[in-house]
């Protein structure tokens, strides 16, 4: 059931290290890959089926396949750019963060792979800034590269030259959209761009760029070691491939699993030896806080693309946050939305003053001051949001408070009759039971 | 340390690392901290001047992003993680709890000047929640002991180590100057991975899972 490839070598005390990488084998990919034409290359990663593990889920070959080959229509030809998004800060997502400190040369080895496919000469790894040690594992996996001529100038004796550099960010996940990452890349604030134009016809410095998640550069290796049919044996028709799920939250064991697509939470449940003792499942996001909500009747939905959206939500992320019974979703629910709140890039109006409202009134329900017709204003400014946003921000921003509602509409109602929060939020943590000193539960929004 | 010659030194180092000059405006306003611990007034001047964008222009990116801060802090930045699953795990306790125990409130420093206390977003390290940082290193599976504990050394200047990271944390303005480019030599320290990432492995090798064998018999 589980599938290592990733994540196979985390276990080596010097995984991180060239040595410890290609005592794996570590860039024989990438060796072979610069002897194959580049359009090869992007056939080979299209007929995969290798989808974008950034969250949306898009074909990565296929997207390699928009950069226009050829001379702009005034004869001149603009430089290539790949852009590795490692912003990872989607609530709940924790996968890029792990593969880059415990195997940072698996992503210089997509790299150098990614940038001879779509003819890139410079590559950009941007990582969100709050992530010290891994930025060094990668400044160092990059670096190490160089000197041993794998990046740089004319890598492995091909007459290939590519620059890779490791741009750290400053904290906005905005940042992780990927047009307002190309914004903040060129030194700007990080704001979404108008598409189309999309990035691959004018996108870093308005020339052609791919962008993609660490975890699908990562995957690249492996794929051009393995070929498409031995991709293609793991995952599901549509979701090809392994890939990292994350449990995390009121489990017994939280952490990493990479397994092929199409998994069910059920299975994962029962290999890692469920939840916390005495507890049932509540709520589980899928992929993210930008992934509506899901409830113990969705166990056994296949965790892939086509899986996930019939139970009316997104895989995303593939970021699994699993709350038991003893967590209030009106809490939860306005955490998120003060995040939401907190993130909008102020661009555009349903974003910037709608998740502004529904803090607020989310506010008032944790308080139980609620009317049960602000339900109705809930969905509403949730309904004014989505789909008329700028980005896809402001319609993750909505996924929490409708799927809730959807579930959870008794729960709401139950704060106004309640007067206030029906939950004790000692009962959630982690240390409930072993809890030293007393307990100030700061159940409201930090201050 | 005060901004120097050497300071635009290392901001020349850094333009050239790029196609376009302005790309470098986040590192130097992250070497502007390593040197000064904020981004202040003369920072955002250098770089305007290294630059060739306006003071405003400059300004306006500095204050978009968190992570620049426009006033003084501590020798160490103290980050818990509030968001949802940390809060509901206990990150708002541990939260209030060091509120309390500091005598400081979100984003205010001890008055020794050793440690700013920050309430974070998501770290992308749920699987270890409660989740803290110093100065941006993992300090995972927190309570409110061992957050009390932490903070306690930090400012008797005892050395703390992450749970996953470098052996012992930096200062704020050290960390600043590998955010700007500069590593410190230090990316082999600390373990490739925490329990909690390797659990799915370790599952895989105790009932034998495996990918199918590549062709060359790898993995
Ligand atoms: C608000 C927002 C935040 C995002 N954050 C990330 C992120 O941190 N990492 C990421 O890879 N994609 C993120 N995405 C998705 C990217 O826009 C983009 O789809 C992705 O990087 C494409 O890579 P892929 O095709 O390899 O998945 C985010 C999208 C939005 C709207
Ligand atoms: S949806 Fe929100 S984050 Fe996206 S552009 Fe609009 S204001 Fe900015
Ligand atoms: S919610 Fe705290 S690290 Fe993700």
């Amino acid at each position: 059931m589980l599938t290592p490839v990733l994540s196979a070598n985390w276990g080596d005390a010097d995984s991180f290290t060239m040595s410890g990488y290609e005592r794996r084998g570590g860039y024989a990919a990438a060796r072979t890959a610069l002897q194959l034409q580049p359009d090869a290359l992007i056939s080979l990663v299209k007929d995969s089926g290798l989808r974008g593990r950034g969250g949306a889920g898009f074909p990565t070959g296929l997207k390699w396949s928009f950069i226009p080959q050829g001379p702009e229509k005034d004869g001149t030809h603009k430089p290539h750019y790949l852009v590795i998004n490692a912003d990872e800060s989607e609530p709940g997502t924790c996968k890029d963060i792990p593969l880059m400190m415990a195997n940072p040369h698996v992503l210089v080895e997509g790299v150098i792979i990614a940038a001879f496919a779509i003819r890139a000469s410079h590559a950009f790894i941007y990582i969100r800034g709050e992530v010290l040690h891994v930025i060094r594992r990668m400044q160092k996996a990059v670096q190490d590269a160089y000197a041993k001529g794998y990046a740089g100038k004319n890598i492995f004796g091909s007459g290939y030259d590519l620059e890779i550099v490791v741009h750290a960010g400053a904290g906005a996940y905005i940042c992780g959209e990927e047009t307002a990452l190309l914004d903040s890349l060129e030194g700007r604030r990080g704001q979404p761009r108008l598409r189309p134009p999309f990035p691959a016809v004018a996108g870093l410095y308005g020339c052609p760029t791919v962008i993609n998640n660490v975890e699908s550069i990562a995957s690249v290796p492996s794929i051009v070691l393995g070929g498409t049919t031995w991709f293609g044996s793991m995952g599901t028709e549509k979701s090809k491939g392994f890939t990292l799920y994350s449990l995390s939250g009121h489990v017994k064991n939280p952490g990493q699993f990479e397994a092929p697509l199409g998994v069910t939470l059920r299975q994962l449940l029962d290999l890692s030896g469920g939840l916390r003792e005495g507890r049932t499942l509540k709520f589980w996001t899928p992929g993210g806080s930008s992934t509506p909500l899901l409830t113990d009747a969705h166990l056994d939905v296949p965790l892939d693309y086509e899986g996930v959206a019939g139970a009316g939500s997104m895989l995303g992320t593939k970021a699994l946050q699993i709350f038991d019974d003893t967590t209030c979703v009106v809490r939860a629910v306005l955490r998120w939305t003060e995040f939401y709140a907190h993130e909008s890039c102020g661009k555009c109006t349903p974003c910037r003053e709608g998740t502004y409202w529904l803090v607020r009134l989310l506010k008032r329900w944790e308080a139980g001051q609620g009317s049960p017709e602000e339900i109705d204003q809930l969905l509403d400014i949730s309904d004014n949001i989505l789909g008329r946003s700028f980005c896809a921000l402001g319609d993750g921003a909505t996924s929490p408070i409708t799927s809730s509602i959807e579930y959870f509409r008794d729960e709401y109602l139950a704060h106004l009759t309640h007067g206030g929060c029906p939950f004790d939020p000692v009962a959630s943590t982690l240390f409930a039971s072993a809890a030293s000193g007393p307990i100030s539960t700061g159940a409201g929004a930090p201050a | 340390m005060s901004l120097n010659e050497k300071t635009r030194e290392d901001m020349r180092a850094i333009i050239a690392r790029y196609p376009e000059s302005r790309s470098a405006l986040l590192p130097m306003l992250h070497l502007c901290q390593a040197e000064e611990g904020y981004v202040s007034p003369e920072g955002v001047a250098m770089c305007a001047e290294e630059l060739g964008l306006t003071v405003a222009e400059v300004g306006g990116v500095a204050t978009f992003y968190t992570m620049y801060k426009r006033r003084p802090i501590g020798d160490f930045h103290v980050g818990v993680c509030t968001n949802t699953l940390c809060a509901v795990m206990g990150g708002d306790a541990i939260f209030a709890s060091l509120k309390d125990h500091l005598g400081v409130g979100n984003d205010e420093t001890t008055p020794d000047g050793k440690v700013t206390l920050e309430h974070i977003e998501c770290n992308a390290a749920c699987d270890y929640a409660p989740v803290m940082t110093v100065n941006w290193e993992f300090f995972d599976n927190q309570d409110i002991g061992s957050a009390k504990d932490l903070v306690d050394k930090l400012r008797r200047g005892e050395p703390v180590a992450p749970t996953r990271g470098a052996n012992r944390v930096c200062t704020w303005k050290e960390a600043s100057r590998v955010l700007a480019g500069f590593p410190d030599g230090r990316a082999e320290e600390g373990v490739s991975a925490g329990p909690p990432s390797l659990l799915g492995l370790k599952y895989a090798q105790e009932r034998g899972d495996r990918a199918p064998a590549l062709p060359d018999g790898r993995i």
